[in-house]
């Protein structure tokens, strides 16, 4: 296994059902990875609204719905649908080897924010 | 005889959309006439338009009705309905109708419109072939329509798509036959047809081109097509769409000038001093028509001009034809002819999206348009072409004009003199004018006011948003598509989700949506689903919400709650002991009693939902979803001194019945022993009353946000019989309810004399065919908690912990 700066393995891809979430707390950081046609995307599981696990969400294309009161946020950028909502979620850069996904959990980023390196 | 005093006879021949438009323009003017219409369909004045969408059962043949019975009488007009008239005699100036009656006119106006082409082909005149032009010919078509159906249409233009895929919505198994190798080729090029092939293949419609028909073969009945290469296909029912012609023929007959239509001039006239005509019946310089905005030109002019205003002249019509199927967005509007002198052309398509644009410019100016896919600018094209506007400075960004993000803008930027409805020749400035002079509020009163937004319905958007733009006090109509991912009806989905046999969430979206749904429309296709196949769908969870994904109640602070089934709100003492114990144990943070009769254990982890399920050993009491909630139950005869009825043992009984079942929303039921009612019975969904010898079945109570006594149904003798009548209220609700419609909205809207006739007055078929699709639901529903054995996806509960970081 190669784990570069940063990377961490996960879990196993599988354990990710289609166009849903799962929430995997390591270290103190609580993270939620979506599964979408092939792709794991990765955000923080906490809703800025009133903390809501974003993971228990209905997906909606790239988007996820929080489960507590509807705001929605891009997997894709962590940013709100709506520009009226305060606050975005970080975003995690996330890929799958061999079967497992790995979390890039240094790489948080937030909109507007630079990655940390 | 008419003298000068005397009114004036006018006649119309035709009840059709150009003329009674017409005569609508006639009542605006001041006129001496007495005015009489022939009709020989029986029905009054209905738009014809949108036949396509009561094939398709997106409106009622009521909702089309332009003019009804009332508006003739108000205005003083004979209506003649199913009437023909077969001759006119100039000398006498009097028409005649097939039973010989005579009716005198000094003025006559022909709007006979015109017939389906039936092209001349060999067996066209089999049953089961059809044409798609009347209200009748409609009404024809949907009597045979049913899932499976094998359909052909042949004609690939606007008509026969509209057609098909009205009949494919109902079901059938429809291939259109199209002669041309491009699909709406007086409005499209090849790409352009090329990319309306594909999207109407996604649809499930198969497209056959170029292919000609050359006979039609059966026994009496159509059986199938014969085409030129000698193949063959099978066909039980046949539309021809094939273009249409001019009826002409009375006109023909009585010597007026006829070429391919009536010919007539600039204001209307034929060749008869005496005799005007309208509609897709007339020929002017040359063109015939086919779509109604510039016949209700024709009727305006007309009528200035019979009133002796003559002013404004006909100069034709630039066509802009626009297809009425929902999800398949083309338009297409003046000349796509790219090979004209002078004419360039500026194109974009992305294959992906489905998307081509195609613009003609004439010395900088547009002069025609084909739009795929995506059709939102096609108002400010129509408002460059129309003001003809030097299109230099926009040329950089002509196939993307920036939006502003405001979507309110648009409306507000745009010219008065900006045609909002094309069909009725409406403008901005018109609207503005009517929402202030009358105070209008709705899109039905603008739309009564105006006549806007009443034809084809491709510019409701825009009305809506000027009226919000304009008056605050916009009221919005109630909605009835389940939302923008899918935009049908709730009923238009059932029938595509049975007829189409789609069996999962992703198929619906896929085909019939924006292929990514919502949190609004996944839960409400997967209910539909669950409904319409009994539990034989392929079940989604990630289309359901949280509730639904792990059987319990998501909590403000992320935890659930935990509330097992106590069917009719009667426990045991070994219960309430692992009750305490689960509470014990899992340090549950409150334990209460709900206002169902029964126990609520709140704040349990998910990891936790299935060993404390376990422990309980209860089932689910479905208190998290859209569902069989319980029966709250009384005492009843065994215990209580005014109980005429075992309330108990009865409630216990009906919750065994339909628990585990899903509704559209939640589902509450109560009995009671006697109408004391302490149970509150009727206020519940359900409900049975007690009575010396009967129960009352009562349905639609509420005690919610609203409160509402519920309706009785039936009152029957027997406990059998009640819980029979509860279980066809049930499922009648379950099949028929919108999602999230509570039963006593759903009772309010459909009025308790319906749902009675169609549940407990039903024939016995009609009853028994709803109680099996009821066993058939019940007989695959389970307790959701044995989840917990058997769970869906190995970390449907599961915490997820991260790998410990592997060393090599
Ligand atoms: C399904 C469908 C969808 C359409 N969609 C669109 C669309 O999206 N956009 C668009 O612009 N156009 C559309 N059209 C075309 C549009 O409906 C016609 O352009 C319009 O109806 C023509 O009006 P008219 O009054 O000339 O003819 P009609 O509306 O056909 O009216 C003529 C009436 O005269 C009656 N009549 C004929 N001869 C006699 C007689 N001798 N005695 C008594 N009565 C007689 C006929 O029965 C008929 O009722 C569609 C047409 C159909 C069928
Ligand atoms: C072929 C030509 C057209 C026909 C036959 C036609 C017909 C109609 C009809 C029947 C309606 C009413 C729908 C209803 O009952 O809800 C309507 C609405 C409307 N039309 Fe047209 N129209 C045509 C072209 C146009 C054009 C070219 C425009 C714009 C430039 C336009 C804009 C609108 C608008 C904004 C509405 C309101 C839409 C709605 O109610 O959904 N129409 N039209
Ligand atoms: S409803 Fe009637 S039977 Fe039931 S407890 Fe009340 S009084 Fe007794
Ligand atoms: S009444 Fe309101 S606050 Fe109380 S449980 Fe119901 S929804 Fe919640
Ligand atoms: S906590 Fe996410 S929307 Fe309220």
């Amino acid at each position: 296994m190669n784990a570069v700066r940063g990377w961490t393995p996960i879990t196993k891809a599988d354990n990710i059902p289609l166009r849903e979430g799962r929430a995997v707390l390591v270290g103190d950081a609580e993270i939620a990875i979506f599964h979408l046609e092939g792709r794991y995307l990765t955000i923080e599981n906490k809703c800025p609204h009133k903390g809501g696990p974003l993971c228990d969400g209905i997906v909606s294309g790239t988007k996820v719905v929080c489960p507590l009161h509807g705001q929605r946020f891009d997997l894709e950028t962590g940013m709100p649908v709506l520009a009226s909502q305060p606050g975005c979620v970080a975003i995690f850069p996330t890929r799958v080897d061999d079967g497992v996904v790995f979390v890039d959990l240094g790489g948080a980023c937030k909109a507007g924010e630079e990655a940390a390196a | 005889m008419t003298t000068q005093t005397m009114k004036q006879q006018l006649v119309v021949v035709g009840n059709g959309m150009a003329g009674v438009a017409c005569v609508e323009q006639i009542l605006k003017q001041p006129h001496n006439f007495e005015i009489t219409i022939f009709g020989d369909e029986t029905h009054a004045n209905y738009n014809r338009i949108l036949l396509s969408l009561v094939l398709a059962g997106e409106k009622s043949p009521e909702e089309i009705v332009i003019n009804d019975i009332e508006w003739y009488q108000t205005h003083d007009i004979r209506a003649r309905l199913g009437v023909k008239i077969v001759g006119i005699d100039r000398e006498r100036r009097v028409v005649i109708d097939e039973d010989g009656g005579e009716t005198e006119y000094d003025k006559l106006i022909l709007a006979t419109g015109s017939s389906a082409f039936i092209p001349p082909i060999p067996g066209v005149d089999k049953k089961n072939v059809h044409v798609f032009r009347t209200l009748d010919d409609t009404r024809a078509l949907l009597e045979q329509a049913r899932p499976g159906l094998k359909t052909a249409v042949i004609g690939g233009g606007l008509l026969g798509l509209e057609a098909a895929r009205g009949l494919q919505v109902r079901g059938c198994d429809v291939t259109v036959v199209h002669l041309m190798d491009t699909l709406m080729e007086r409005q499209l090029d090849s790409t352009g047809g090329e990319y309306l092939k594909r999207k109407i293949e996604s649809l499930g419609i198969r497209v056959m081109l170029p292919q000609q028909t050359a006979a039609l073969f059966g026994n009496g009945r159509v059986d199938g097509l014969r085409f030129a290469s000698g193949e063959e296909m099978e066909a039980e029912l046949v539309v021809i769409a094939a273009g249409i012609r001019p009826n002409a023929e009375l006109a023909r007959r009585a010597g007026l000038e006829v070429r391919r239509g009536i010919v007539v001039d600039d204001y209307m006239a034929t060749s008869d001093p005496h005799i005007f005509a309208v509609g897709e019946c007339t020929e002017h310089r040359g063109q015939t028509f086919g779509l109604v905005a510039p016949l209700f030109d024709q009727g305006r002019v007309l009528a200035s001009a019979i009133t002796g205003n003559t002013g404004q002249a006909f100069t034709g019509a630039s066509p802009a034809a626009k297809l009425k199927i929902m999800g398949v967005d083309i338009f297409s509007a003046g000349s796509i002819d790219e090979s004209e002198p002078g004419v360039e052309a500026v194109t974009y398509e992305d294959p992906a999206l489905g998307t081509y644009k195609k613009l003609l410019l004439k010395d900088n100016r547009l002069h025609g348009m084909i739009l795929v896919g995506d059709i939102e600018d096609e108002h400010l094209y129509m408002e460059w072409m129309r003001s003809g506007t030097d299109l230099t400075p926009h040329r950089r960004q002509i196939l993307f004009p920036p939006r502003d993000a405001d979507p309110g803008r648009e409306v507000a930027d745009m010219p008065d003199s900006e045609t909002i409805c094309g069909c009725n020749g409406v403008r901005k400035g018109d609207i503005i004018q009517a929402i202030h002079a009358r105070g209008i509020t709705t899109l039905a009163g603008l739309k009564e006011s105006t006549r806007a937004s009443t034809s084809c319905g491709s510019c409701t958007g825009l009305c809506e948003k000027l009226l919000r733009a304009v008056t605050p006090d916009f009221q919005e109509e109630t909605r009835t598509t389940l939302c923008a991912c899918v935009p049908f009806s709730y009923e238009q989905l059932r029938d595509i989700i049975r007829g189409q046999k789609l069996k999962s969430v992703e198929e619906v979206l896929n085909v019939y949506g924006n292929r990514k749904g919502c949190e609004v429309c996944k839960p409400a296709l997967s209910y539909m689903l669950d409904m319409v196949w009994c539990g034989e769908h392929e079940e989604d969870r990630s289309a359901r919400f949280i509730n639904d994904r792990v059987h319990a109640n998501i909590q403000k602070d992320g935890t659930f709650s935990v509330v097992p089934r106590m069917r009719g709100g009667v426990t045991t003492p070994d219960e309430l002991r692992r009750i305490a114990d689960v509470a014990d144990k899992y340090k549950v943070p409150m334990v209460k009693v709900t206002g169902s009769q029964r126990i609520d254990l709140l704040g349990i982890k998910k990891a936790d939902l299935p060993k404390v399920w376990a422990e309980l050993g209860m089932p689910s009491g479905q208190a998290y979803t859209k569902g069989v909630r319980m029966v709250k139950t009384c005492v009843g005869t065994e215990f209580c001194r005014f109980g005429v009825q075992d309330s108990t043992r009865a409630g216990i009984e009906l919750e065994r019945r339909l628990e585990n079942l899903f509704t559209p929303h939640k589902f509450k039921m109560g009995v009671v022993g006697c109408p004391r009612n302490c149970a509150e019975a009727t206020v519940k969904d359900l409900g049975m009353v007690g009575q010396e010898g009967s129960w009352q079945v009562v349905v639609g109570g509420a005690a919610g946000k609203s409160v509402r006594k519920a309706d009785l149904l039936i009152t029957v003798e027997t406990t059998d019989q009640a819980m029979e009548t509860c279980d066809l209220f049930f499922q009648y609700y379950r099949e028929n309810a919108n999602y999230l419609e509570r039963s006593y909205d759903f009772v309010e809207r459909l009025g308790i004399e319906k749902i009675r006739k169609e549940t407990v007055y039903a024939t016995d078929a009609d009853k028994k065919k709803l109680l099996d699709r009821l066993a058939r639901s019940k007989a695959l529903a389970k307790d959701a908690w044995l989840e917990r054995e058997t769970p869906v996806h190995a970390t449907q509960f599961v915490q997820i912990q991260p790998m410990e970081v592997q060393r090599t």
